[in-house]
């Protein structure tokens, strides 16, 4: 089986998120850049399937040069080859549009991705990738098994879950809780070396056409100083949520 | 030319999520000085809940072969009907699942995650939440019809009421590609991204088997529960009440963290709550610096009473 992983390059999760001084764009100074965390579970999912039935993994990123560092990681991690399609992330719709071309391409059987990256928080290029694929798509997958031309996916739904069986080719957005966070692969030295030696495809983009543009960027309003209640007068605590905060 | 609106019903039932959808749609109509068309797949409750919050028109699709969700099948159902230039989507698991396939089949600009009204409706431009609540963005749609997924808890339901009409139309579309094995959803659990109010808690409880308080505390004040992510991780509670940068993002008026030290990683799910109260034995955790009300002391003495307490006012 072939499995494609959709990885997006991201700030760590503990990075201070600044905006150039006009707003205008994300502030890249001093950020150390991860696949996103969302990816990251439907890479390990993707391993697992690898050493349990042989299949074979590809990694691909739409990014430019910059975000190599993040793909050997990939690779590094297990999986056996990647393909960077050489252009900036512009919006969902061109990465999706990207994605699609290399996933037709290459004739693969499961396209893996998170379900959103933790930077734009789209959630959209999963999606849009399924539908120019005219393939069944599964969001929100907390659980996946594959079985000859079939999945077997569970996603989660409000309140509860649901397991469905769906027929390959398909597309499969995973969260937290597709893979254990003990599952998570940390690349040992023998994954960092087989990495610079494993091969990473650039292909050029096959299309420029964006449908959203970011205009602006504002950063979160700070809040106003806390006001400490003492843990023995738990009464005011009560009046301010009741009085002041309006919320209880 | 209508605003329509994707009236998300689960199990035939309109949930919060759809009135605030209904709700927006109607904002951007007001704008725009059009009406609103809600549209439903299967429901089971009355158009009249969807009127209240300013539906013009609710078109009910019948079709049989809906009654398990696919995000495909649906996007498709959504198409037959939808004619016009904006529909707007909750973003809810599975109605934030369809949006990106329609958008495909409507040649569309898709925007996610709106959570004020449009600045502009022509060219389409709004606010959107980004970098997993550490930051916004104002997009502008390129195409000639945009698709927007509002926000849970973002906008907020507002009623306005219209003297709506209702049109049935018969579908059947092909919805072969998934099966459904198995459904487990609880009707009576307060879904953690609608709740107005959530009380959560982190490593600081000691043990999955301290959680009781917690729940007694949602219990009194009718919230969700919820949790950081080192307690997920470790197993003391489902990965479904992880909120925070790589779990759960939520918006409630009243956000109560027990124990949470208030890494970055978490703050990020958890900033846009209207109001939130930290409790925790650390004069020094860094979430007192984003709280509104702070409480230090010993959550084992602090919880109890403070549940006794709400009872006595809601008493």
């Amino acid at each position: 089986m072939k499995i494609l992983v959709c990885i997006s390059s991201v700030p760590d999760t503990t990075s201070k998120i600044n905006f150039t001084a006009d707003k205008s764009a994300f502030d890249k100074n001093g950020i150390q850049w991860v696949i996103n965390p969302l990816d990251e579970f439907a890479l390990t999912k993707a391993i697992k399937l690898q050493e349990s039935q042989g299949a074979t993994v590809t990694v691909v990123n739409v990014g430019d040069a910059g975000t190599e560092a993040v793909i050997r990681k990939a690779l590094a991690i297990g999986a056996n080859d990647a393909i960077r399609v050489n252009t900036e992330a512009k919006d969902s719709f061109s990465v999706a549009k990207e994605i699609a071309k290399v996933a037709q391409d290459g004739g693969y059987e499961l396209i893996l991705m998170g379900k959103e990256s933790i930077d734009y928080n789209g959630g959209a290029v999963p999606g849009m990738v399924a539908q120019l694929l005219n393939f069944p798509f599964v969001n929100a997958s907390v659980g996946l098994e594959v079985n000859g031309s079939e999945a077997t996916a569970v996603r989660e739904i409000e309140g509860g879950k649901e397991t469905i069986s769906v027929k390959l080719p398909a597309v499969v957005a995973g969260q937290k809780g597709l893979v254990d966070e003990k599952d998570l692969i940390i690349p040992n030295m023998r994954g960092i070396m087989s990495a610079r030696t494993k091969a990473l495809v650039v292909v050029e983009p096959s299309n420029s056409e964006v449908k959203v543009e970011a205009v602006s960027f504002d950063s979160v309003a700070p809040r106003a100083a806390v006001k400490l209640v003492s843990a023995d007068n738990l009464n005011e605590l009560v009046r301010l949520l009741h009085e002041e905060a309006k919320v209880i | 030319m209508a605003v329509f609106v994707y009236a998300e019903n689960i199990n035939g039932i309109y949930k919060k999520a759809a009135f605030e959808a209904v709700s927006y749609a109607k904002a951007i109509a007001t704008k725009t000085g059009d009406s609103v068309t809600a549209i439903s797949i299967n429901p089971t409750d009355s158009s009249d809940l969807l009127y209240k919050y300013g539906a013009d028109k609710v078109i009910n699709v019948k079709d049989a072969g809906l009654k398990n969700f696919s995000s495909k099948a649906y996007a498709q159902a959504v198409n037959e009907v939808f004619d016009g230039n904006v529909i707007v989507f909750p973003h809810t698991t599975d109605a934030s699942s369809v949006a990106p396939m329609l958008a495909i089949q409507k040649n569309y600009s898709l925007i996610t995650n709106a959570i004020e009204v449009p600045e502009s409706t022509s060219p389409f431009q709004v606010k959107r939440r980004a970098f997993s609540g550490k930051g916004f963005m104002h997009a502008k749609a390129d195409a000639a019809g945009v698709i927007v997924t509002v926000s849970q808890n973002a906008y907020g339901v507002k009623e306005n009421a219209a003297s709506g009409s209702e049109e049935v139309k018969e579908l059947s579309i092909a919805n072969e590609d998934t099966k459904v094995i198995n459904h487990e959803q609880s009707s009576g659990k307060l879904d953690l991204k609608e709740a107005e109010v959530v009380v959560s808690a982190g490593r600081g409880l000691k043990g999955p088997e301290n959680w009781g308080m917690i729940e007694d505390l949602a219990n009194v004040l009718g919230a969700a529960t919820a949790c950081s992510k080192p307690v997920s991780d470790i197993g003391w509670r489902p990965h479904t009440e992880h909120v925070g940068q790589t779990g759960k993002a939520i918006s409630p008026n009243l956000y109560i963290a027990v124990g949470i030290s208030g890494a970055i990683q978490h703050l990020a799910g958890v900033n846009s709550s209207k109001t939130i109260v930290v409790i925790n034995n650390d004069p020094e955790a860094p979430f007192f610096k984003s709280a509104d009300y702070g409480v230090v002391g010993d959550a084992f003495q602090i919880i109890p009473a403070l549940t006794e307490k709400i009872k006595a006012l809601k008493a």
